[in-house]
């Protein structure tokens, strides 16, 4: 398996497009001069130009909305949130114009935009810039929400969404960036056992991961771990500690949480019986939930216990650094949960 | 003096009499416009207000739903302004849609079924009164969230640009919308990447029920929010359709030839531009709206007086008065003209009217273009599907 890093994956998906693809352009704080804020599109705007890679002033319900307006023209957008929670300025352009658009124009026009940046906490960065958008964005009708765990998914999916018509949101992870540098980071160990083995990375161009399609990151028999993005790892690494002591955990990397593969979780959870939903949001009405709710409604006969929803604590992000790891989901928590659902706590 | 006698008797809209005749000021720019575009100007205003004439009578009788809001008093800002434009120069506008719509070449049918929600609108029935959207004539949208609409323009603008077009997008807002942030920023975008876009100010003085003096600061000089950005601004009357229509052709104009030799010379559209933006422009058309801001308007934030001083300038009488005097169109025309706008407008009733209901499917249709989400039909389990959606 090629190892590059999720940044790289993110870099390389928008290059290979926009080579064949005109239309296509890269806006957002950053991108060009600066190689952007988290180094995602470095030497892009040597290969393309500022034309194509636009560097825009802070102004999010400025540039967000001229995407929309460029998109409706009939280019294909990157609009580059430096993060997500800088999105909420930008609320009205992305929620009641982007997704809306197609539908109140009766299919005359479509935003085909992709809206990308990191998601979640990063850093000790404090409650404004800890933002997790899913549980929000997710409910809008007319959205997109993809939430790539690794590298190869990462180039895989965001072609997907630029090749796609509809108003694509891609979460990324500002933790998750340097993914796949690292050897005990790439998934490798989880190879270990023989169980799982990820496909090898295509170098083809036209490598695209469809939407909508869950991928088992390991499967397993006794208990469903459904999840997204970056707690994707805490789950495998869950897994990892559940193994020892007998339990074999299947994780279902759900990819778009819009469309959802309820098929494939719902499979899942009929031949284990138990599931636990993982994501970062926060709990109250979070996507865990209504994946927990749409599980329920289909497989209520299957269930041997109730499910569990493992979120960030119902709290603001703090920025003191122990509080703000104990704040998030991790290996710890999912491992907690998953045990007290199969009854072995 | 003649009287016009286009007094709709079942309207409040009255035409001007001989004595306001007097006041009204014939420019004499319209020398450069053909007797025929005048004409087509007045047929064009004509027929919006017997269009919305229709919609009120058809919102009281409860046909159409929701806001709406009322071009009347208007017409002359959409006729003169899109009768300066290339038919496929974008147009993009605020909730108060249905002239801008009309004036762009949308057929009263279509937009009158809009409003009665009917398959056969102009956006399916799925967008009404404030959403008219028309792709065909290049019409981007009716938006409804004060504002919101400039991004967009700037977006469509930046459009074309990249693409090396040579369009001019006009992009419409009330006096309401100065005041929002996405005003500014689009302002702010489109001066520093030099977009050819016109930002069209409708301003009839009041946001909702609130005049702009109480709301808006610089009211009585709206020259420096485009100075703030260093964009070209310009003014005219938007009760006189001959001020507004020369206007605009000359700063579309301007904006055209502009913005194209910047992607000629290759000059790449950024900070290092030389010198001050030459093709967006923010133009300050003053104009009224004789009925309130939307039909649920009781209108007791103005007297009555002021409205009706404004009406003695009505823009329809005014170039009905200059196509007489200078012997252009005759009243027996003028009648005619009039008579045909009435009866388009009642055809679109009846046509809105006889349009068949909506089929329920259409409510899952056009919120993908690769329909696929997690409540589509048949999403849920077979035991929670109600008998209404199959």
């Amino acid at each position: 398996m090629r190892n590059i890093q999720y940044r790289e994956a993110l870099r390389e998906a928008m290059q290979e497009e926009m080579r064949t693809d005109d239309r296509i352009f890269l806006m957002g704080e950053e991108v060009a001069e600066y190689n952007g804020a988290y180094k995602v599109s470095q030497g892009m705007v040597e290969e393309f130009g500022a034309r194509r890679i636009v560097d825009s002033p802070i102004s999010e319900t400025g540039f967000a909305g001229l995407g929309v307006g460029a998109a409706m023209y009939g280019l294909r957008p990157i609009i580059e949130f430096m993060s997500w929670s800088f999105c909420l300025v930008a609320a009205d352009q992305i929620i009641n114009n982007a997704p809306k658009m197609l539908y109140m124009s009766g299919g005359q026009f479509g935003c085909p935009a992709v809206f990308r940046g990191n998601n979640g906490a990063g850093g000790q960065l404090g409650s404004t810039h800890s933002w997790c958008v899913e549980s929000m964005f997710s409910s809008v009708p007319g959205l997109k929400l993809a939430v790539p765990s690794t590298p190869r998914d990462a180039k895989g999916m965001l072609k997907a969404a630029i090749r796609d018509e509809d108003p694509v949101f891609y979460l990324e992870s500002e933790r998750m960036l340097g993914l796949g540098a690292r050897g005990d980071k790439d998934f490798s160990r989880y190879l270990a056992n023989g169980k799982w083995a990820p496909p090898s990375y295509e170098e083809d161009d036209n490598f695209v991961i469809e939407f909508g399609k869950a991928d088992i990151k390991k499967p397993g028999a006794d208990c469903t771990i459904v999840t997204a993005g970056r707690p994707v790892h805490f789950a495998l690494d869950a897994a990892e500690e559940l193994e020892k002591e007998g339990i074999d955990v299947e994780v279902i990397d759900v990819r778009t949480y819009r469309p959802l593969d309820i098929e494939t979780i719902v499979n899942s959870v009929r031949k284990t019986n138990y599931c636990v939903v993982v994501d970062q949001s926060w709990p109250f009405a979070s996507v865990a939930s209504e994946i927990a709710s749409q599980v329920y409604e289909r497989c209520f006969d299957d269930l041997d216990n109730s499910i569990i929803r493992v979120n960030n604590d119902d709290v603001p992000a703090p920025y003191n650094r122990t509080m703000e790891q104990e704040m998030l989901p991790n290996a710890r928590k999912i491992a907690e949960a998953v045990r007290s659902v199969t009854y072995n706590s | 003096m003649t009287e016009t006698n286009l007094v709709e008797t079942n309207s409040e809209t009255t035409f001007m009499g001989s004595a306001a005749q007097d006041k009204a000021e014939v420019d004499t720019t319209s020398s450069q416009l053909s007797n025929d575009k005048l004409i087509e100007m007045l047929k064009s205003m004509m027929q919006i207000r017997r269009f919305e004439e229709r919609t009120m009578q058809s919102y009281m009788q409860q046909k159409i739903g929701g806001f709406c809001h009322i071009y009347i008093g208007q017409e002359a800002v959409a006729v003169g302004s899109i009768g300066a434009t290339k038919p496929d120069d974008p147009i993009v506008g605020a909730y108060r849609d249905h002239g801008l719509a009309l004036a762009r070449g949308m057929d009263p049918k279509y937009a009158m079924a809009e409003m009665f929600g009917k398959i056969t609108g102009c956006a399916k029935g799925k967008g009404g009164s404030m959403h008219f959207f028309d792709k065909e004539h290049h019409m981007y949208g009716g938006h409804a969230i004060v504002g919101g609409q400039c991004p967009l323009g700037a977006g469509l603008a930046f459009a074309i640009q990249y693409e090396k077009k040579d369009n001019v997008v006009l992009c419409y807002f009330g006096d309401g919308a100065v005041n929002q942030g996405a005003f500014h920023e689009a302002f702010n975008l489109a001066s520093i990447w030099n977009l050819p876009v016109i930002f069209v100010l409708e301003n009839n003085s009041y946001s909702m029920g609130t005049h702009i003096n109480r709301g808006t600061a610089m009211a009585n000089d709206l020259r420096a929010k485009a100075e703030a950005y260093g964009m070209r601004y310009a003014e005219c009357d938007g009760l006189d359709v001959l001020d507004v229509y020369t206007t605009f052709k000359r700063e579309i104009d301007r904006t055209r030839n502009a913005a194209n030799p910047q992607w000629e010379r290759g000059i790449i559209p950024d900070y290092k531009r030389e010198g001050a933006p030459v093709g967006p422009c923010f133009m300050n058309v003053k104009t009224y709206r004789y009925k309130g801001h939307s039909m649920s308007d009781p209108q007791k934030y103005r007297a009555k007086e002021e409205v009706e001083a404004k009406q003695e300038l009505d823009p329809i009488n005014r170039l009905v008065n200059h196509l007489i005097d200078n012997n252009i169109a005759t009243q027996d025309q003028i009648d005619e003209f009039d008579k045909a706008a009435k009866a388009e407008a009642q055809a679109a009733v009846k046509f809105a009217n006889e349009s068949p209901e909506m089929p329920i499917e259409e409510l899952f249709t056009d919120i993908y273009v690769n329909p696929y989400g997690p409540y589509k039909k048949g999403g849920l389990p077979q035991m929670l599907q109600g008998k209404d959606l199959e």
